[in-house]
């Protein structure tokens, strides 16, 4: 990997853009800046098409001979099947309200990271074939030929948007980025062109139905893991269970929880949290991950890949599906899954074995959000919380983009926040919420290779953290994506040194109060619990 | 020569304004909105206690009418409009996101003023003039200098429109992303909104034989006056031109806005289940296939398996 | 086509509303107007001459009134020189309706055509209207 430059280096953004057009400006693979190409094995194994050895370095990408008909053919198709398409290709008037709400652009000042800049890659190529006025005037209606370097223009740019819709928020015809992007990540793939990030983890969750590649066996190991860690910590063990049919329950998350740290504690803090509520739920190794892939691919994959979280609800017979901690699992789940594998009559509409509650609000999808679940418990009293435990956290709240944008889930996470913590600070109104800054690495860019881009994508995110860290001693950054877990720590030690990143249900085990537990020393990570030697009571 | 543009560019260019509009939203309705994809702008409605944002997140068709109507009157969306900035710090760079209001009020004023010039205008084609445009006149010209009435929209459209088109050409960003024909529509309706003022204002035409036109064209008889000043005909030319060309250019923004489907659908995708009309099945990797090559270490894990392993 | 009933009904409601002149036509349709110069005053004239020439007057009387107003008000000049030297003295009243006794014949017939509220009457008096 290319040596990073230091975060003043890397903030010094230039936001003027370049002399030359940006359509006479050849884009540059820089490494850093680019992600690998898909290989050939991870594209047989789905049956994606161009399966091949390539680098986007390469001079010659090996597209298929009749790549510029595919391409256009499958434009066509697209606009025919997506009215979202035709609208955003056709309705946008350049305003510029969008240019600086992108977190690549703010962080990189490449003017082709200006969300109506990276649309016109496609749209200039919409017009010249698919527009009166783009035939007639060409040029000067804004229309281009599709030509290889449009093609590169489009992997780098299309693989430099994480699909947060923060554009679509501030655009007056809500004009939507991400769509652009998904739809333009499929024509890609219909010649080959995808990334190895992408390529991989669908490729692993076709077969073992996580990203990872986690076999049934090991998912079990690492889970049972988790409750060793749990019972050093509590004193309680706590039995998940696995693939049992006849459970009332099925919990599906992503399997970055499973994985590695800091996902596996807030992992323990489902666990926990379902074993002191005597929840009957069972884990599936077969649907043992939430996140998908494959709409970082495309509308078929997603489907492909969401296909097993009903299978495997049918086929143990549950009642209805609770849903971890996640992003963009969330936006497949709440915009894509009942559509694509819907209706799922043989579920129940959603209600809490404990409160009562009917979750009407999932009725046709019958899956509800952890956050949705755990707000209502505390809600009706039926957890015992200590917040003191978290005295030692000082938590910022970091919305990921998906639950934001395309769902709307902001106060049951912050309900449950203000109730396991007391010490809770929003970050600036312009970066939370719906107008929340991605992490910079989501929609499957969160490879090593592209760590600078992340840190650009990263900045604004970072730099909104900074404030409540600097402002009000924040140390801790609570989250409830997957992805987040995994990238943020990085992008802190980078940007904010000194900050944590925790998922909301790590400060739920934290903060809970479970029947038969020891005294609590610490929290779920080993660190010694704030004033506990004190005697601080609460 | 007068009957070419005081009949003939008129009814051809209304002729092709709505074949054109109708054209391209048919087009726009034959592709069909697969999936339920409303960006969503506040909480959703979830738990009963929770307030939800009725119309940045609405839930139900009432919600959807009034997110659409915040839109494409006031301009919703726009309205958040920040400018990000970098400003230097103590210990590095910081971002800061600053008040930025005037696209939004520019485009606000310039659509508005718009729409009451255009009602005004239709005391030409009404014979009596209904109370409303009366009204509308009357109030959109209070102001007099000298006794001269000002119409307050007249003053403001070219302002807007000035400043839209300025921000175009002199802000590095703005003047980046702009193709040649982004600096049509606003330079087409400063002309059209400067012939209009020159005439009202300053070189008059005869009003009353301009109405008998515009009657002739709205009853179908067309006749053209004689004595109508030039300046009308070039009025006349350009408002031509601008609806000639609205369908075939981005100044259909005007009916994309409410076809578009991250603003015109209720977030309910979980209650409701949106149909996909061109859904097909597709491949999966199905139960039985994932127990066929993890059967035995499933079984050795001891995990429930649906045959037998050992 | 999708969605077909919420598609067609705004478009109709668009080219309705739009075209809502042509099926006021339809329905009412004043006819152009025709100004009457049927005055003793004018009768009496050997020649029918007015300030300026007919085109000017229909297309710019109201700019020659504002001008009157302001020559008289502010510079204190009364008399106006108008086609083929003829003096007039600026006055609306005076000599205006002096010929255009008829208001609601003449000055009306226009006005009310091409919905035109003209700030005169608020302060002058048409011939005839003084009278209880």
């Amino acid at each position: 990997m290319a040596s990073l430059p230091k975060p003043d280096e890397l903030a010094g953004i230039n936001y003027n853009p370049p002399r030359t057009g940006w359509r006479d400006t050849p884009v540059e693979f820089r490494r850093g800046t680019y992600c690998y190409g898909a290989k050939p094995k991870n594209l047989e194994a789905v049956g994606l098409p161009n399966p091949r050895d390539w680098s986007p370095e390469d001079q010659d990408w090996k597209l298929p001979e009749n790549w510029k008909e595919i391409i256009l053919e499958g434009l066509r198709e697209r606009l025919g099947r997506f009215r979202s398409l035709q609208i955003f290709m056709d309705a946008c008037v350049r305003c510029g309200a969008c240019a600086d709400k992108c977190h690549f652009f703010i962080g990189s000042g490449d003017p082709r990271n200006m969300p109506v800049l990276r649309a016109e890659l496609l749209r200039s190529v919409y017009r010249r074939d698919f527009t009166t006025a783009g035939k007639i005037f060409g040029k000067l209606a804004g229309a281009r030929d599709l030509t290889e370097e449009v093609l590169k223009e489009w992997y780098y740019y299309f693989f430099q948007c994480t699909e947060c819709r923060r554009c679509s928020v501030f655009c007056p015809f809500g004009i939507d980025t991400a769509e652009i992007t998904i739809l333009a990540r499929e024509l890609l793939n219909l010649v080959g062109c995808n990334i190895d990030w992408i390529a991989a983890p669908v490729a692993n969750c076709y077969r073992t139905g996580n990203h990872l590649g986690i076999q049934p066996h090991a998912f079990k190991d690492m889970i049972d893991f988790c409750t060793e860690d749990i019972e050093k910590v509590t004193g309680v063990k706590v039995e998940p269970t696995f693939n049992r049919k006849g459970a009332e329950v099925l919990f599906i998350t992503p399997s970055g929880d499973v994985f590695a740290d800091p996902g596996t504690y807030t992992l323990m803090g489902y666990l926990m949290l379902f074993h002191e509520i005597g929840l009957d739920y069972t884990f599936s190794t077969y649907a043992s991950d939430g996140g998908n892939f494959g709409l970082f691919t495309s509308h078929e994959m997603m489907k492909r890949l969401n296909a097993k979280m009903y299978a495997e609800a049918g086929r143990l017979g549950v009642k209805w599906i609770l849903g971890g901690e996640c992003g963009h699992m969330w936006r497949v789940i709440h915009q894509y899954m009942g559509t694509m594998n819907g209706p799922a009559d043989f579920l129940e509409e959603p209600v809490s074995p404990i409160t009562g509650t009917r979750f009407e609000h999932a009725r046709s999808t019958k899956m509800i959000h952890i956050a949705e679940f755990t707000a209502d418990l505390i809600r009706h009293n039926k957890v015992k919380l200590d917040p003191g435990r978290n005295n030692h956290l000082k938590v910022t709240f970091h919305d990921p983009r998906n639950t934001s944008r395309a769902m709307g889930l902001f106060e049951e996470p912050r309900y449950v926040l203000r109730s396991v913590c007391n010490h809770f600070r929003e970050m600036p109104e312009n970066t939370i919420r719906e107008q929340t800054f991605c992490c910079g690495s989501g929609a499957g860019l969160n490879t090593d290779e592209y760590l600078e881009m992340r840190l650009r994508g990263g900045f604004p995110r970072a730099n909104a953290v900074r404030y409540v860290h600097e402002k009000y001693g924040v140390n801790t950054v609570a989250c409830v994506c997957a992805i987040d877990r995994a990238v943020l720590p990085t992008l802190m030690d980078y940007w904010v040194p000194g900050v944590g990143v925790a998922g909301l249900h790590e400060l739920v085990g934290n903060a809970l109060v479970m029947q038969g537990e020891n005294d609590r020393t610490t929290d779920l990570r080993g660190n010694p619990l704030h004033g506990r030697e004190e005697g601080e009571d609460v | 020569m007068s009957f070419f543009f005081g009949v003939v560019v008129p009814y051809a260019a209304l002729i092709t304004f709505f074949a054109g509009l109708v054209y391209r939203v048919v087009k726009w309705a034959r592709a069909p909105v697969p999936f339920r994809i409303p960006t969503t702008c506040g909480q959703q409605k979830s738990l009963p206690w929770i307030k939800a944002s009725k119309f940045d997140n609405p839930s139900s068709t009432a919600g959807v009418v009034g997110r659409i109507a915040l839109e494409a009157l006031l301009f919703r969306s726009l309205f958040r409009n920040t400018r990000a900035e970098k400003v230097s710090w103590q210990g590095g760079p910081k971002l800061a996101y600053r008040w930025e209001k005037w696209l939004w009020l520019a485009a606000l004023s310039f659509h508005w003023s718009f729409l009451i010039i255009f009602l005004r205008h239709l005391r030409f084609f009404t014979a009596p003039v209904p109370s409303l445009i009366r009204l509308i006149d009357g109030v959109d010209g209070f102001l007099r200098v000298g006794a001269q009435g000002l119409f307050i929209t007249d003053v403001l459209i070219l302002v807007a429109v000035t400043y839209l088109f300025l921000r175009r050409v002199v802000l590095p960003q703005v003047r980046y992303i702009s193709l040649p024909s982004d600096y049509f529509p606003p330079l087409l309706i400063l002309s059209l909104a400067l012939s209009g003022v020159l005439m009202r204002y300053f070189f008059r035409v005869d009003v009353t034989a301009v109405k008998e036109l515009a009657m002739g064209l709205v009853t179908f008889h067309p006749k053209v006056p004689e004595g109508i000043g030039v300046l009308f005909y070039i009025h006349l030319f350009l408002v031509g031109s601008l609806f000639a060309c609205f369908p075939f250019s981005k100044l259909v923004h005007m009916a994309g806005i409410f076809l578009t489907p991250t603003r015109n659908l209720p977030n309910d995708s979980r209650a409701n289940r949106h149909i996909d009309p061109w859904d097909y099945p597709v491949k999966i990797h199905p139960y039985e296939m994932y127990e066929q090559e993890f059967g035995k270490k499933m079984a050795e894990a001891g995990l429930p398996v649906e045959k037998r392993w050992m | 086509m999708y969605n077909a009933r919420p598609v067609i009904i705004g478009l109709a409601v668009f080219i309705g509303l739009t075209t809502f002149p042509i099926w006021r036509a339809l329905e009412k349709a004043a006819p152009a107007p025709e100004p009457e110069l049927d005055t003793p005053a004018i009768q009496q004239m050997p020649e029918k001459l007015c300030v300026e020439a007919t085109p000017t007057m229909r297309a710019r009387h109201m700019q020659l009134l504002g001008d009157w107003r302001a020559g008289v008000v502010r510079d204190g000049r009364t008399v106006y020189a108008g086609q083929a030297g003829k003096k007039y003295e600026m006055s609306l009243q005076k000599t205006c309706l002096k010929c255009h006794a008829n208001k609601d014949k003449f000055c009306d017939q226009c006005h009310d055509y091409a919905g035109v509220q003209p700030d005169c009457w608020t302060c002058h008096i048409a011939p005839g209207e003084n009278k209880p």
